[in-house]
């Protein structure tokens, strides 16, 4: 197990040197996953809240559908968008394949799903606590939902993690739509798929490492947030 | 707040989506070309001497050619020449040119259970391993190197896909990929010399079979055609290729090495 040692070397070695090349993979894939996690919030926590809310035919089907959903493989959503993106594709004429606009796409269509999902979970249980007080304000469907999502902040926090936590980890989808190309698409994961793939194995490791910690920062700082807002609510 | 981050989000993702405007082309490659480092070494020169930046994206050749017919790219750069020549026949791309060999070789464990340590005849050597049963590892992505592999296999009479998942075993993916499993599993497999050159990760398995004529490795660069897919970069990527083969580009290649050895040998017509 020497590699184990000598990747914890490289990974303290590259941070500590500064490493350029390093910090550009870094904020990139931070840039991508943490939009894609913006936006899947964007989509995925009001569509949640509708489905935890409202009641309408094929409700249970929506559910089940976005639940299932939640098991998207990244390869295949990758697939996916480069076949809308490709020039030869619908949306061709954009020019975005290749780029990281269209990375945060692919990780959007991955997570969004799961944010929803969760949201929907959350949501519902909240719903039900809430429900007699919003109908005794006589709260419309909008207020209600509004509510609800302030209310839920601190469990919805939690869901973000979650999607962007699958975001930052996967490599399936963005290495299809980015093409892992040196200083314009490449990030932890594709850089740590190119290592492997070259046999650098105790680089790839150090690489992992240093992913875990990134992941680790994230959400310490929501942590924190969540904390010094929960003091001041208590105050 | 929660919205106000959102917001920031993705202004910070809007804003930042298109890059810089210094003119740059796309290159479908091979991976064999991106993981030696040879690329690290070329295109910072033709950058400096053109201000055209070339952006890589290293898949197997096949995966390559597809992306470029789907007009993903400016140039292709791979080492299949019946398939390239097919590409420019079908319209995809005009006028390919030769732009350097190398040669691919046969690794395998260092205590050789099929006796092939030595040969010159990757044929024989292939007809061996398929005797002893012994573990091939097979790329079997239809990569550039999974195509002289399946032919060097014609060759022999065997068959190993009836043995596929025995001790064939397709691996279906890169060649490093492929390496590591090979050395994982104590298994022969083809692979190209510049990545086996800069391999990290050998363990005891060595080059037992080379220098036979029929293990050639020709690499070819081909313009996307310019017809079939409008947005092709015609100008700036006809500077790459002529850049490629003129004497810059050569003497360039001929002048990387890896731990000494030169891996790519440029034979671009004059």
């Amino acid at each position: 197990m020497n590699d184990m040692a000598e990747a914890l070397r490289i990974a303290v070695t590259l941070v500590l040197s500064g490493d350029g090349d390093l910090w550009e993979i870094v904020l990139l894939s931070l840039r991508v996953s943490l939009s894609a996690t913006a936006l899947a919030c964007l989509i995925g926590m009001p569509l949640g809240a509708l489905l935890a809310t409202q009641r309408f035919a094929g409700r249970g089907a929506a559910i089940v559908c976005i639940n299932a959903l939640m098991g998207l493989p990244p390869v295949v959503v990758g697939l996916m968008v480069y076949l809308a993106l490709s020039r030869s594709g619908p949306l061709g004429t954009f020019g975005l394949l290749y780029t990281p606009a269209a990375m945060i796409i692919a990780q959007t269509i991955l997570i969004a799903p799961i944010v929803a999902a969760l949201s929907r979970q959350v949501l519902e249980a909240l719903h039900l606590e809430y429900d007699e007080q919003f109908r005794s304000l006589g709260l419309g469907r909008v207020a209600a939902i509004r509510a609800l999502l302030w209310d839920g902040r601190f469990a919805l926090m939690t869901v973000g993690l979650a999607g962007f936590g699958r975001a930052i980890a996967e490599v399936g989808a963005v290495i299809v739509v980015g093409g892992n190309i040196d200083h314009l698409t490449r990030v932890m994961t594709t850089a740590i798929a190119l290592e492997t793939s070259k046999g650098d194995l105790a680089l790839a490791l150090a690489l992992g490492l240093v992913l875990m910690v990134l992941a680790l920062v994230v959400n310490a700082a929501v942590h924190g947030v969540r904390n010094s807002e929960g003091q001041l609510a208590h105050a | 707040m929660t919205f106000r981050a959102l917001t920031l989000a993705l202004a910070l993702c809007c804003a930042s989506a298109t890059s810089a405007d210094t003119p740059s082309i796309l290159v479908q490659s091979t991976t064999s070309t991106a993981n030696s480092g040879l690329y690290d070494n070329l295109l910072p020169r033709f950058t400096e001497a053109t201000g055209i930046a070339v952006n890589v994206v290293a898949v197997g050749t096949g995966q390559a050619i597809r992306n470029a017919q789907n007009c993903d790219a400016d140039v292709l750069l791979v080492h299949a020449k019946s398939a390239e020549e097919a590409f420019v026949a079908a319209g995809y791309g005009v006028s390919r040119q030769d732009l350097m060999y190398n040669d691919f070789v046969i690794v395998g464990p260092a205590d050789d259970p099929a006796g092939v340590a030595g040969l010159t005849d990757a044929g024989a050597a292939l007809s061996r391993i398929a005797e002893a049963e012994a573990l091939f590892a097979s790329r079997g992505d239809d990569s550039g190197t999974h195509k002289k592999e399946r032919a060097l296999w014609e060759g022999t009479g065997a068959d190993p896909d009836a043995a596929s998942g025995d001790w064939y075993r397709e691996t279906g993916s890169g060649m490093g990929a492929t390496l590591n499993a090979a050395v994982g599993m104590g298994a022969y497999t083809l692979t190209d010399r510049a990545t086996w050159l800069s391999f990290g990760n050998k363990g005891d398995v060595a080059v037992l079979v080379e220098h036979d004529p029929a293990l050639f490795n020709q690499y070819g660069v081909i313009l996307v055609s310019p017809d079939r897919c409008p947005d092709v970069k015609e100008e700036d990527g006809m500077a790459f290729i002529d850049w490629l083969t003129g004497r810059d580009g050569q003497s360039a290649i001929a002048e990387f090495t890896i731990d000494g050895t030169q891996v790519f040998f440029p034979n671009a017509p004059e």
